[in-house]
C-alpha cells in the first residue's frame, strides 16, 4: 500500500475529488498560487485553473458567504480558511446561514459546502494558530464536524464529506500534517461520516480521543499495554454526528473512560460524552469518567507544552482510572 | 454621478423628461395590480396580526414600486436574494401569494415547513432563496451564486434586496468586495427607506448617497427614485442587461419611504415625525402609477375598484384556507437538519412524541400551534 503524510494524503483527495467532479471548486486565501500557506491545495490551481481554484481577496465572511451562495447554486465548494483561528469573521456565515439553510428552506435549499481549516495547538502558534473550537460547530445544528487523526482517514473522511450532501467543518490536525506518515489506500477510499474506529482494542479502560491528540493516545495506550493495563483506543472521528453505538460497546465492555482532546475542557466535546454516558450507561461504570483536556484559558505561547495533554497526563489518567 | 437621482414619473403621473421605459400596456396593468395586491395584503395581515391570529409582520407599505420594478427586470431563471420584506418582488416573479399565506400560518402548506417567521420565505420553484433574519447576511451569498452561474457558464444574474441599515454590515462591504473583484453577475438592490427600526439613515453613514459606495468598489451605483415603477425598472433592467451581457455588477440605491413600523413589534411614532410620514404619503408609488395609467387611459375609477375588489376577496379566500390547515407533520421538526436524519435526531423525535402522547390525555392538550406573541 503507498504511504503518504497527511498532508499529501488531503492533497491527493482534493486532486481526486475535482477530477471527478467538475463542481468541485476550492477557494480561499492563498489557495491558488502559492498552494495555501500549508500547501494543501498545492498544484490545483495549474490542473484545474483560476476559475475553480481562487485566490479570494482577504474576508472570512466573504469566502463562507460566497461558497454558500456557490453551494446553493449547485458548486461543491470547499473553502479553506487559513487557520481555524480565524474563522470567526464567518462564525454568522457558518451559524445563521450555512448551519440553517436546508432546515429554514424546507429542504429546499441544500448547501454542501466543506469548509476545510487547520486546528489544534503544539507548533508555538499563539493564540491564533493553535485553537481546538470543534464544540462550537458541534453545538451549532446542521453540521457535520469532521476530524482525521491518519492519512487514510484524511482521504476516506475527505472523500465522504465533498461527495456528501451536507455543510461540513473538516478540521485538520496541522501539527501532523507532515510529520505523520501512514499507508493510505490507492483509488477508491471512502470513510462514512459518523463511525468511529477502534484503534486498538482492550478490556481494562477506553481511551476516547481523535485528531492530533490520538498521537498522545497511542502512545500512552502502548505504555500502558506494557504496565498491564488494557487500553482500548477509540478514534472518533466525527463529532456530529457521533458514533455512539461504538462508545457504548467498550464501555460496556471497560466501565472505565478516559477521554482526551486539546480544547478547552469546559464545554468541550468530552463533555458531551462524558455526559451521554452518565445518562445511559453509568451502571456500566467502575470508576469516574475523566477528561484529559486543554485549560481553560486563552491558548497560551511559551507554556504551551503545560496546556496540551501529553502522554505523561494521559498516561497518568489511564493508570488512576484503571487502578480505582 | 451616483448623487443625481433617477426620477420618470412626476407625482402628478406625467413623464418628466428622461425616456420611460418601454413596457408592454398589459404588463404595466398586471405591474399595477400587483402592486395593489401586495398592499391590500399588508393591510390584512397586518390586522391578522392585531387579532392575535399570525405571530408577526413585516409590511412594505410605500416600498412596492422598489420592490415589483426591480424583480420585474430580471428573468424566471434569475435568482431572487430577499431580506425579509420583499413581498412584491416574490409576487412579480409569479408565487402564489397563497404560498406566502400558508407561511404566515407556519402550516402544513408552508414550503418552509412552518419553520420560521413569517416573511422569511423562499420557494427553489421561482428562484426566489429564502431568507433570514440577521442583516446583510444574504449579500454574499448573491455574489456566490452569480459567481457560480458565471463559472457554469449560464446567463443568470442575482439581484440581491438588503436596506439602509445593511450598508453598515461587514457583510455588505464583502459582497461588494469580492462582486467587484470577480465582476460578478449580481444587482445589489439598496431599498433605503430612510429607517432602521429607529435609527435614520444619517446615522449609518457619513456619505451623501449610499450609492456612491460603489465607487469603492470599482463598479457603477445608481440613484433612483424607489417611488417611481418606471425609473426603478429602467435602472434595474439597465443593471441585470449588463451583468448578463458579462460587464459585472451594480449597486442601485431605491429611495423610498418605509410607511408602516420596521414590524408589527415596532411603534414608529416613538421616533419620527408624523409630519415625515405624510409627506412621504404624497409620494405614494401606487397613486404616482395610478395617475400615470390613467393618464394614458390605461386605468379608470372601474378597474380600481375591480382591482380592489378582486384583491380582497382572494385574500380572504386564502386566509380562511390557510388557517384551516393544519400544523406541519411532527417528524418534520427533524427532517431537513441533514440530509438524512441521524441517531441522536431519531431519538429526540422519539422523545417528542412520546410527549406528544401523554398530552393526549384529557384537559393537557397538544402543543400543535405558535403559542405567545413576538416580542
Amino acid at each position: 500500500m503507498p504511504t503518504a503524510t497527511l498532508l499529501q494524503a488531503l492533497n491527493q483527495t482534493l486532486h481526486a475529488e475535482m477530477e471527478r467532479d467538475d463542481r468541485v471548486v476550492v477557494l480561499g486565501e492563498d489557495v491558488g498560487k502559492v498552494g495555501g500557506v500549508f500547501r494543501v491545495t498545492e498544484g490545483l490551481q495549474d490542473k484545474f485553473g483560476e476559475e475553480r481554484v481562487i485566490d479570494t481577496p482577504l474576508a472570512e465572511n466573504g469566502i463562507i458567504g460566497a461558497a454558500i451562495g456557490m453551494a446553493l447554486y449547485g458548486l461543491r465548494p470547499i473553502p479553506e480558511i487559513q487557520f481555524v483561528d480565524f474563522i470567526y469573521p464567518a462564525f454568522d456565515q457558518i451559524v445563521s446561514e450555512l448551519a440553517k439553510f436546508r432546515y429554514r428552506s424546507g429542504g429546499q435549499y441544500p448547501a454542501p459546502v466543506v469548509v476545510r481549516s487547520p486546528y489544534g495547538g503544539g507548533i508555538k502558534g499563539g493564540h491564533y494558530h493553535s485553537q481546538s473550537p470543534e464544540a462550537l460547530f458541534v453545538h451549532t445544528a446542521g453540521l457535520q464536524v469532521v476530524i482525521p487523526s491518519t492519512p487514510a482517514d484524511a482521504k476516506g473522511l475527505l472523500t465522504s464529506a465533498i461527495r456528501g450532501e451536507d455543510p461540513v467543518i473538516f478540521l485538520e490536525p496541522k501539527r501532523l500534517y507532515r510529520t505523520l506518515k501512514g499507508e493510505v489506500p490507492a483509488g477508491e477510499h471512502v470513510v462514512p461520516i459518523g463511525r468511529a474506529r477502534v484503534v486498538a482494542e482492550g478490556d481494562d479502560v477506553t481511551l476516547i480521543a481523535y485528531g492530533a491528540m490520538m498521537q498522545e493516545c497511542l502512545d500512552a495506550a502502548e505504555r500502558a499495554g506494557k504496565e498491564g493495563v488494557g487500553v482500548e483506543l477509540l478514534d472518533l472521528r466525527t463529532l456530529m454526528p457521533f458514533d455512539w453505538e461504538t462508545i457504548l460497546a467498550s464501555v460496556t465492555k471497560t466501565g472505565r473512560v478516559v477521554i482526551v482532546h486539546e480544547a478547552p475542557r469546559t464545554c468541550g466535546f468530552g463533555a458531551e460524552i462524558a455526559a451521554m454516558i452518565a445518562e445511559r450507561a453509568i451502571l456500566h461504570l467502575e470508576a469516574p469518567i475523566r477528561r484529559v483536556a486543554g485549560l481553560d484559558t486563552p491558548f497560551p505561547y511559551t507554556l504551551e507544552k503545560l496546556y496540551m495533554p501529553d502522554v505523561p497526563r494521559v498516561l497518568e489518567a489511564v493508570r488512576e482510572t484503571a487502578a480505582f | 454621478m451616483t448623487a443625481d437621482l433617477l426620477q420618470i414619473l412626476r407625482a402628478d403621473g406625467s413623464i418628466d423628461g428622461a425616456d420611460a421605459p418601454v413596457i408592454d400596456s398589459g404588463e404595466l396593468q398586471r405591474l399595477y395590480r400587483v402592486m395593489v395586491l401586495q398592499r391590500a395584503f399588508d393591510k390584512r395581515a397586518l390586522n391578522l396580526q392585531r387579532q392575535g391570529r399570525i405571530g408577526f409582520y413585516v409590511s412594505a407599505m410605500g416600498q412596492e414600486a422598489a420592490q415589483v420594478g426591480s424583480a420585474y427586470a430580471t428573468r424566471e431563471e434569475d435568482w431572487i436574494f430577499p431580506a425579509y420584506r420583499e413581498l412584491g418582488a416574490a409576487l412579480v416573479r409569479g408565487v402564489p401569494l397563497q404560498w406566502i399565506v400558508a407561511q404566515l400560518y407556519g402550516n402544513e402548506n408552508d414550503r418552509g415547513a412552518g419553520r420560521q417567521m413569517p416573511n422569511h420565505y423562499g420557494f427553489r420553484s421561482h428562484n426566489v432563496v429564502t431568507a433570514s433574519s440577521p442583516v446583510g447576511t444574504q449579500i454574499p451569498l448573491a455574489v456566490g451564486a452569480a459567481w457560480a452561474a458565471k463559472i457554469r457558464g449560464d446567463p443568470v444574474v442575482t439581484m440581491v434586496y438588503f436596506g439602509d441599515g445593511a450598508t453598515s454590515t461587514g457583510e455588505f462591504h464583502v459582497g461588494m468586495n469580492f462582486a467587484g473583484v470577480f465582476r460578478t453577475p449580481t444587482v445589489f438592490f439598496c431599498q433605503n427607506n430612510q429607517w432602521a427600526i429607529s435609527v435614520p439613515r444619517e446615522r449609518q453613514t457619513a456619505c451623501e448617497t449610499l450609492a456612491m459606495k460603489a465607487d469603492a468598489y470599482g463598479f457603477e451605483g445608481v440613484r433612483v427614485d424607489g417611488n417611481d415603477l418606471l425609473a426603478v425598472y429602467k435602472a434595474a433592467q439597465s443593471a441585470v442587461d449588463k451583468a448578463r451581457e458579462g460587464g459585472g455588477p451594480t449597486l442601485i440605491e431605491a429611495v423610498t419611504y418605509r410607511m408602516g413600523g420596521h414590524s408589527t413589534a415596532d411603534d414608529p411614532r416613538r421616533y419620527r415625525e408624523d409630519r415625515e410620514v405624510s409627506e412621504w404619503g404624497e409620494r405614494d408609488p401606487l397613486v404616482r402609477l395610478r395617475r400615470y395609467l390613467e393618464g394614458r387611459e390605461l386605468w379608470s375609477e372601474g378597474d380600481e375598484a375591480q382591482a380592489q375588489d378582486e384583491a380582497a376577496r382572494s385574500i380572504e379566500g386564502m386566509i380562511q384556507e390557510e388557517e384551516e390547515a393544519g400544523p406541519p407533520a411532527i417528524e418534520t421538526i427533524v427532517s431537513d437538519v441533514f440530509a438524512q436524519v441521524p441517531w441522536h435526531l431519531r431519538e429526540q423525535l422519539e422523545e417528542v412524541r412520546r410527549r406528544q402522547e401523554k398530552r393526549r390525555a384529557p384537559g393537557v392538550g397538544l402543543i400543535e400551534k405558535p403559542e405567545g406573541s413576538f416580542p
